[in-house]
């Protein structure tokens, strides 16, 4: 019974373990960052247009705000509707070289009382839900202060 | 400035879940604002309706839909999409019509049914549309960002669960005046607080529920509204309806990450900022000259954001403004006395307009128990997904 791991979607993140990386792209001519990536053209008003190179986006960032879910959000998000809904926490994370803000939800067990804002966080792999056939995978932030 | 547009008529179903089609609130609400006008639907020239989606099938020719309604008649009609903003490009769409000449009179119409609980996006496997990426891959629903915004400004600027409280206990008390207002119960703090929570830090309280609805407007050149003997109407005075700046640094709905600003220094005021700056260049107008405003408050902390984004105060200033009153009755600058969206909850093509046929009646002065005394100016503002912004100044 092994299921295929994917990602969530194409292309957003790639590595495993202490390599896992969110991928987004550059321009080649005015260094803008973009993620999700910009595969088409840069969307920098005064940029004559480069090519979009991709990049690995910094590993640890800054919690800028976060909240949680505290009710079943609707399709398509997908969970066990069997099971009794549990809260997962998100964190919108500051990447100071990129200077940008990334969201994602924490790893699984992290609530929102051990979070505050300006706390160090990292990216790691997560697990976003399971079928029968496919793992589907995608980042989480952890607090860089907790070791679970 | 490119001249102003008279506000003949104001007219809205009241808000609820009631279970009907869009169409009829819509209908009913465009008889009312023709009847408020004195005006026969036959001398429309133009529709103009705010779209809604059915059927997930988005885009839907609302304008058609209310001109089939009312009975069709050869008037020229056009929909328009903005989201949350749809209503105030519907107005926008229908005062650069009377100013070009296109049109005398103009019906603006905005209705929907909402569905019950969380927005979400249309079916299918859409990996190219950020709005369904969002639910998808992080669940991430609006009051997510509610809650974010809300607990940064707890971070930053010290506000409170109480402050923000505060604020649904002010919109509450304007909502139980409005005869057209879905909820219509006086809320206390302990309430607030008692509620469930929904996005933390904010609970079922604080968060504006969906809603079925229905709001409308006549609108006409100076030169007809003289004609038809309304020489002192309500008049639109400015529409912004602008874009945000690249780099956009705040995450926004439904952005699952902000803009770098590595390459371009990010402007020094925010995208909601813009929009009433946009407004206030041109009517002509400042935060000063302000009698009331109608803000956009699908959460209690987003209404406090609001205040500083509208020039009501300074940055961080919300809570202390909050806090003397000024925005309540009879304060300096009363902030949203329809009851807000927390009172009558989203029906989101109507509620642009909705905020619009509020300042109409107060500077008709003719909002009942809820008038602001002696209210000359008024703005909206609000924001639409997908940056469309939002924000409409009348005056009197
Ligand atoms: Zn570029």
């Amino acid at each position: 019974m092994s299921r295929t791991r994917t990602p969530v979607v194409t292309g957003w993140f790639a590595g495993e373990g202490d390599d896992f990386r969110l991928l987004g792209t550059r321009c080649s001519v005015c260094a803008s960052v973009f993620f999700p990536r910009e595969d088409a053209a840069c969307r920098n008003p005064g940029c004559s247009g480069g090519e979009l190179i991709e990049v690995s986006l910094s590993r640890r960032g800054r919690v800028w705000s976060y909240t949680d879910s505290r009710y079943r959000p609707p399709s398509p998000y997908v969970s066990d509707r069997e099971l009794k809904w549990q809260p997962y926490a998100l964190i919108a994370v500051e990447l100071a070289a990129e200077r940008l803000v990334v969201l994602g939800q924490t790893v699984p067990g992290v609530t929102v009382a051990d979070l505050a804002v300006g706390m160090e966080v990292e990216v790691v792999p997560g697990v976003l839900n399971e079928d029968a056939e496919t793992t589907w995978t995608t980042w989480h932030w952890r607090p860089t202060g907790v070791t679970a | 400035m490119t001249g102003e547009v008279a506000v003949l008529g104001a007219g809205m179903h009241p808000w609820g879940k009631w279970g009907r089609s869009f169409v009829e609130y819509g209908t009913a609400a465009a008889r009312e604002a023709l009847s408020d006008a004195g005006l026969d639907w036959r001398q429309v020239g133009s529709i103009v309706g705010a779209d809604t989606v059915r059927g997930g099938y988005p885009g839907y020719v609302a304008g058609a839909t209310f001109a089939k309604a009312l009975g069709w008649q050869g008037a020229r009609v056009a929909s328009v999409y903005a989201a949350c903003a749809s209503g105030a490009q519907a107005v926008d769409t229908a005062r650069a019509q009377i100013l070009s000449g296109l049109a005398d009179v103009v019906l603006v119409v905005g209705a929907d049914a909402a569905p019950k609980g969380f927005f979400r996006p249309a079916g299918g496997d859409r990996h190219d549309d950020p709005d369904w990426l969002r639910f998808r891959v992080l669940g991430a629903t609006n009051p997510t960002y509610f809650g974010l915004y809300a607990r940064r400004r707890m971070a930053v600027h010290g506000d409170t669960l109480e402050d923000f409280a505060q604020v649904k206990v002010k919109n509450a008390a304007m909502g139980a005046l409005n005869p057209n207002a879905r909820y219509r119960k006086r809320v206390t703090a302990e309430e607030v607080a008692a509620s469930a929570v929904v996005a933390d830090p904010l609970r079922l309280l604080d968060i504006c529920a969906t809603s079925d609805g229905g709001a409308a407007l006549v609108l006409s050149s100076m030169e007809f509204a003289r004609r038809h003997g309304a020489a002192d109407p309500v008049r639109i005075r400015a529409v912004s309806t602008v874009t945000p700046r690249y780099p956009t640094t705040v995450l926004d709905l439904p952005d699952i990450a902000t803009d770098s600003a590595l390459a371009v220094e990010p402007a020094a005021e925010t995208f909601r900022a813009s929009i009433a700056r946009a407004a206030y260049e041109e009517a002509g107008v400042g935060p000063r000259d302000l009698s009331l405003a109608e803000v956009y408050d699908l959460s209690t902390a987003l209404e406090l954001q609001w205040y500083e984004d509208l020039g009501l105060c300074g940055e961080g200033g919300a809570a202390k403004l909050l806090a003397e009153g000024a925005t309540a009755p009879g304060g300096r600058i009363p902030v949203n006395m329809s009851g807000g969206l927390s009172s009558f909850g989203e029906a989101v093509p109507a509620q642009a307009i909705a905020q619009v046929c509020e300042l109409t009646r107060q500077l008709r002065g003719t909002a009942g128990a809820r008038q602001v005394a002696g209210a000359r100016v008024g703005v909206t503002a609000n924001q639409g997904l997908f940056g469309h912004g939002s924000a409409v100044i009348a005056v009197r």
